[in-house]
């Protein structure tokens, strides 16, 4: 038992320090996202709850950019879930990863998981096949443990100090600069292209169904036609 | 100015159905076979609503009343050409603004 939490801790530690070069970015993106939060009408109180319970970014822009546009509750949640989709894929990854681990202590994986933590674990595993579940639950949370701090405080900074940004300085387009910035990682084989490419067209020729239901309608499209691109491919290839 | 509905619904069911997604295999479905086709939704999905949120703000910015804006553009541009090159999203940001603030400031 005492073995176990020795290698929890051990996992802790290294977890920690494998993520703290991610400090560097999860930093400047919450100080983005309470100054955009702050630009969209979000008070402090609405923009720090929303940070601390969701800790997602990409969602967090979504959610206040379509209520920015009066987008209707059930599509703002259903367009912002959908970007955190990806995180089902992780959970899924995850019951190998992890196999092993408690009930109760599954359930703060509900919260702990971001993009970061879950591509080291997804490294460690890899590397390490052996390693207990103890060590790689511990080396997930310490990941967590060293980037959550600053991804509320500079979300909280950005919050106080975004309103005193002068209108000159275009923060407007901060959200689009930070969504094409993510984008371009994200396009890694044909099938991504064709879903961005497709995305654009579908929401252009969308953007006038009401209720912002076009750019669902779009996403719905883009992947069909990405999927299709990836089954296709794979048959040429055979 | 025209209210926008209430954030709070918002906050509390993001929250809670990103709650539930981290959870959904590893901590309820558990380890059952997924779906091919229901893999490959997922591996899309983020790629396949992000680029068509930000389409119309980037052609069309509310900043410029609608007109189309060479320096939006431009740092649009180098945001996406930049992730693209370094696949590092930070870079790409600081890229982006960078060059928006050179066409505000400096060529204009």
């Amino acid at each position: 038992m005492s073995n176990d939490l020795a290698t929890f801790k051990s996992g802790i530690k290294m977890g920690m320090r494998d993520a703290a070069p991610f400090i560097l970015v999860v930093a400047p993106f919450g100080l983005l996202f309470g100054v955009i939060g702050t630009e969209a009408g979000l008070n402090l109180l609405e923009t720090m709850t929303m940070t601390v319970l969701v800790i997602a970014g990409a969602a967090q822009f979504t959610a206040v950019a379509l209520w920015e546009e009066n987008a209707p509750t059930v599509v703002v949640l259903l367009t912002a879930l959908a970007v955190n989709l990806r995180m089902a894929m992780y959970s899924a990854a995850l019951v190998k990863h992890l196999r092993g681990t408690p009930r109760a202590l599954r359930f703060f994986v509900g919260y702990s998981m971001v993009d970061q933590n879950f591509a080291l674990l997804d490294a460690k595993a890899a590397a390490t096949p052996d390693s207990t579940w103890q060590f790689r639950f511990g080396y997930f949370h310490g990941a967590f443990f060293v980037m959550s701090p600053f991804w509320y405080s500079f979300t909280y900074i950005g919050a106080v100090f975004g309103g005193q940004i002068p209108p000159e300085y275009a923060i407007d387009f901060a959200l689009p600069i930070t969504f094409l910035a993510l984008i371009g990682p994200m396009l890694r084989t044909v099938p991504h292209y064709v879903a961005a490419f497709c995305s654009v067209v579908f929401a252009l020729l969308l953007n006038s169904v009401p209720y912002g239901l076009g750019l669902l309608m779009a996403a719905v499209l883009a992947i069909i036609c990405a999927s299709a691109t990836e089954v296709w491919l794979e048959r040429r290839g055979q | 100015m025209i209210a926008n509905p209430d954030i709070w619904p918002i906050i509390i069911g993001l929250g809670i159905g990103t709650y539930l997604i981290r959870l959904s295999f590893f901590g309820i479905i558990g380890d059952r076979p997924i779906p091919l086709w229901f893999e490959r939704a997922l591996k899309y999905v983020g790629v396949a609503i992000l680029p068509g949120l930000i389409a119309p703000w980037v052609l069309w910015p509310d900043a410029t009343n609608g007109e189309p804006d060479p320096a939006r553009l431009a740092a649009a541009f180098v945001a996406l050409a930049v992730g693209l090159l370094t696949r590092n999203v930070l870079w790409a940001i600081l890229a982006g603004f960078g060059t928006l603030y050179l066409f505000i400031f400096v060529v204009v």
